[in-house]
């Protein structure tokens, strides 16, 4: 199938754009033109390469999960172990790529936003490495969540902002983001760490991001000979997803699959599930699928991992959806809890709570598969942010 | 001629700057803002900008966050902003202009909001987040309704863009004073000055200067050199201090005066 988006307004069929302040649409402009230059330059990438090999540690291995595999009794489970990145996810791949373009078009101050910290910690390390300055926004209830992820930005010499308006978590994190950018437009640079926000990120993050998948794509066709028949991501802004999913897009015969956050259940209407339960609407600089009421205000998202915990997804997310190029489903908190367990009891790898969703689907699905199908599935990130909040579910006092 | 246009013309006949006062729309309740709005008029105002309050207000300081807050929980939608608005133009000719964010108006329809708007009494619609790469899905409504889509402009917009936006602007523009959001710096009247006299030779509307204005002072210098000066923050907080109050009409109202004094231009130019 023929796949060119977004097209060179910033839209992936309907959803994406550049819905901002004027005051940054200059800025989005420059930030697209230099990244126009910076894509077709080897040096970039070369550079990029470098960082990602050396620093970040890349490529990340390929890991068969045969015990977990064995115990479900049906499709063979890949893991792509995003959680031996430095820093510990995916996040790092995008930062790197960011900071980089930053430092190319001459900024010396980076700014973020950050749901579960990884983010965050991901841009204040990269920042550490170049010595530049680094903010991190963060809701108050993420910086109570993930108490761990704050300390050790703070530690890499970042500031963090708590943001205490709307519920205190990712999306009001973004708006003060927002806010901040728009004040200090001129020298400052905004990383945005998901597949979301006005155009060029969508496209610049998912480019960035998707080295996951096509490092995944060569390993599998050397390991297995052939494609996997699903390739399955967890979805909170979709960074991790995109990137595994966009070198497969062409190659019909993969499935593929987003995992939202169902958090209490999608039908107590306490869940994370943008686009199995949301609707068109626009929200921090982009048209996607958003949890929002009648009348067009943003609803309060859910899910125990503050990753997810975002009222929206990406707009090439809401594309792939629409074009049902990709599938979504859901699950719960409980879920994502009960295989964070069962991944650490039988493969000895504590993942992310996020990736935790990931691994509750193929729960769900590999059983019904034949035993010569192949899943693949990208564990986001380590689970070691998360232990606090596991143990208070298992309502064990550490 | 619209009631814009009209108002315009009669305040340059009078060698005054028109004064823009921005109230939430709901806050603290729809019956408050009718009120509001009489007074405001009464006081001097020469168009109302109302607030159409949103969840997640990303160009608003922690002022107009709070009031939008206020609002949402005091049942405003949309649709009640529109019946302010209409019940609002049984009584009075001032011209009202809604300024928000582009969500609430997505969701209601676009179309159907530029008809139901123009009907209610809506004279101009300011939609903070979506610039002119966006408005081509905007503009065929409220340009067929007969509705105006005012124009930002910023410090930071390079001037090939301001001459090219200028130009096609309708109803007036909204200079936007200063990098930053409502209500958290003052303006620097003389910073700007040479902007906003040039942008006043570009663009066939009037030219409208807002955030950070705040004080009659504030409103004074910069009435000099601009058709319009927007306050916002400023009187938000006093409806924030006494939203339940006894005084808010009369605080508000002796507020509204002293700053229209400030729009009375000793030196016309």
């Amino acid at each position: 199938m023929s796949y060119e988006y977004p097209d060179e307004r910033g839209h992936f069929g309907q959803y994406g754009g550049r819905y901002v302040a004027e005051t940054l649409m200059p800025a989005l402009l420059e930030l697209e033109a230099a990244y126009a230059e910076a894509r077709n330059d080897p040096a970039f990438q070369k550079e990029i390469d470098y960082y990602l090999k050396n620093y970040v540690g890349r490529p990340s291995p390929l890991f068969f999960a045969e015990r977990l595999t064995a115990e479900l009794g049906g499709a063979k489970v890949y893991l792509k172990r995003e959680d031996l990145n430095h820093t510990g996810a995916h996040k790092v791949n995008n930062t790197v790529g960011q900071i980089l373009l930053a430092r190319r078009m001459g900024k010396k101050k980076v700014i973020a936003e950050t749901g579960a910290g990884q983010h965050g910690v991901a841009t204040a390390t990269v920042a550490a490495l170049f010595g530049m300055e680094c903010e991190v926004f963060m809701g108050t209830e993420d910086i109570r969540r993930q108490s761990l992820n704050v300390f050790r930005m703070k530690l890499l010499g970042a500031k963090v902002t708590g943001v205490t308006s709307g519920t205190a978590t990712l999306k009001d994190a973004m708006n003060d983001a927002l806010r901040h950018w728009v004040t200090h437009v001129r020298d400052t640079f905004y990383v945005i760490g998901t597949v979301a926000g006005p155009h060029p990120y969508p496209m610049m993050v998912r480019d960035f991001q998707a080295v996951i998948g096509t490092e995944a794509k060569e390993q599998i066709l050397a390991t297995e000979g052939r494609l996997p028949d699903a390739a399955v991501a967890c979805i909170g802004g979709g960074s991790n997803a995109i990137g595994l999913f966009y070198p497969f897009i062409g190659d019909s015969e993969v499935g593929l699959l987003g995992v939202e956050a169902a958090g209490l259940g999608i039908e107590t209407g306490k869940h994370a599930a943008s686009l199995g339960a949301g609707s068109p609407g626009v929200l921090h600089g982009n048209k996607t699928s958003l949890l929002q009421d009648a009348d067009g205000q943003i609803q309060h998202a859910h899910s125990i991992s503050a990753g997810l915990d975002y009222p929206g997804v990406g707009p090439e997310h809401a594309h792939l959806h629409d074009i049902e190029r990709a599938c979504y489903v859901a699950v719960t908190d409980d879920e994502a809890l009960a295989a964070f367990r069962k991944l650490t009891e039988i493969e000895g790898i504590i993942p992310a709570l996020e990736s935790a969703h990931a691994i509750a689907q193929v729960i769900k699905m590999a059983p019904a598969m034949s035993p010569d199908q192949i899943i693949l599935v990208c564990l986001s990130g380590r689970g070691d942010k998360d232990i606090n909040t596991v143990a208070q579910a298992m309502k064990v006092e550490l | 001629m619209s009631r814009l246009q009209h108002t315009f013309e009669e305040l340059k006949k009078r060698g005054e700057a028109a004064l823009i006062p921005f109230i939430t729309a709901g806050d603290p309740s729809p019956q408050r803002t009718l009120e509001l709005i009489r007074t405001l008029a009464a006081a001097g105002a020469d168009i109302i900008e109302l607030g159409v309050p949103f969840s997640d207000p990303m160009a608003d300081g922690p002022t107009i966050q709070a009031a939008s807050e206020r609002a949402l929980a005091a049942g405003t939608t949309l649709t009640t902003v529109l019946d302010m608005v209409a019940q609002a133009r049984r009584e009075l000719q001032i011209p009202l202009v809604l300024m928000g964010y582009y969500n609430p108006v997505f969701r209601y329809g676009v179309e159907r909001f530029a008809r139901d708007a123009v009907a209610a009494g809506v004279d101009g619609l300011l939609l903070v987040d979506l610039p002119p790469e966006e408005t081509n899905e905007v503009k065929p409504a409220t340009a067929a309704a007969g509705l105006p889509l005012i124009t930002l402009l910023a410090p930071t917009t390079p001037p090939e863009r301001t001459k090219r936006l200028a130009a096609a602007a309708e109803g007036y523009i909204y200079y936007v004073s200063m990098t930053g959001v409502t209500g958290t710096q003052a303006v620097a009247p003389a910073a700007i000055r040479d902007v906003v006299v040039e942008l006043r030779t570009l663009s066939p509307v009037p030219v409208a200067v807002g955030f950070g204005i705040s004080t009659v002072a504030d409103v004074q210098a910069v009435a000099e050199f601009a058709d319009a000066v927007v306050v916002g923050s400023a009187l938000v907080r006093i409806i924030g201090e006494h939203g339940s109050d006894e005084a808010l009409l009369d605080k508000v109202a002796a507020f509204t005066e002293s700053l229209k004094q400030g729009c009375k231009k000793n030196n016309s130019n």
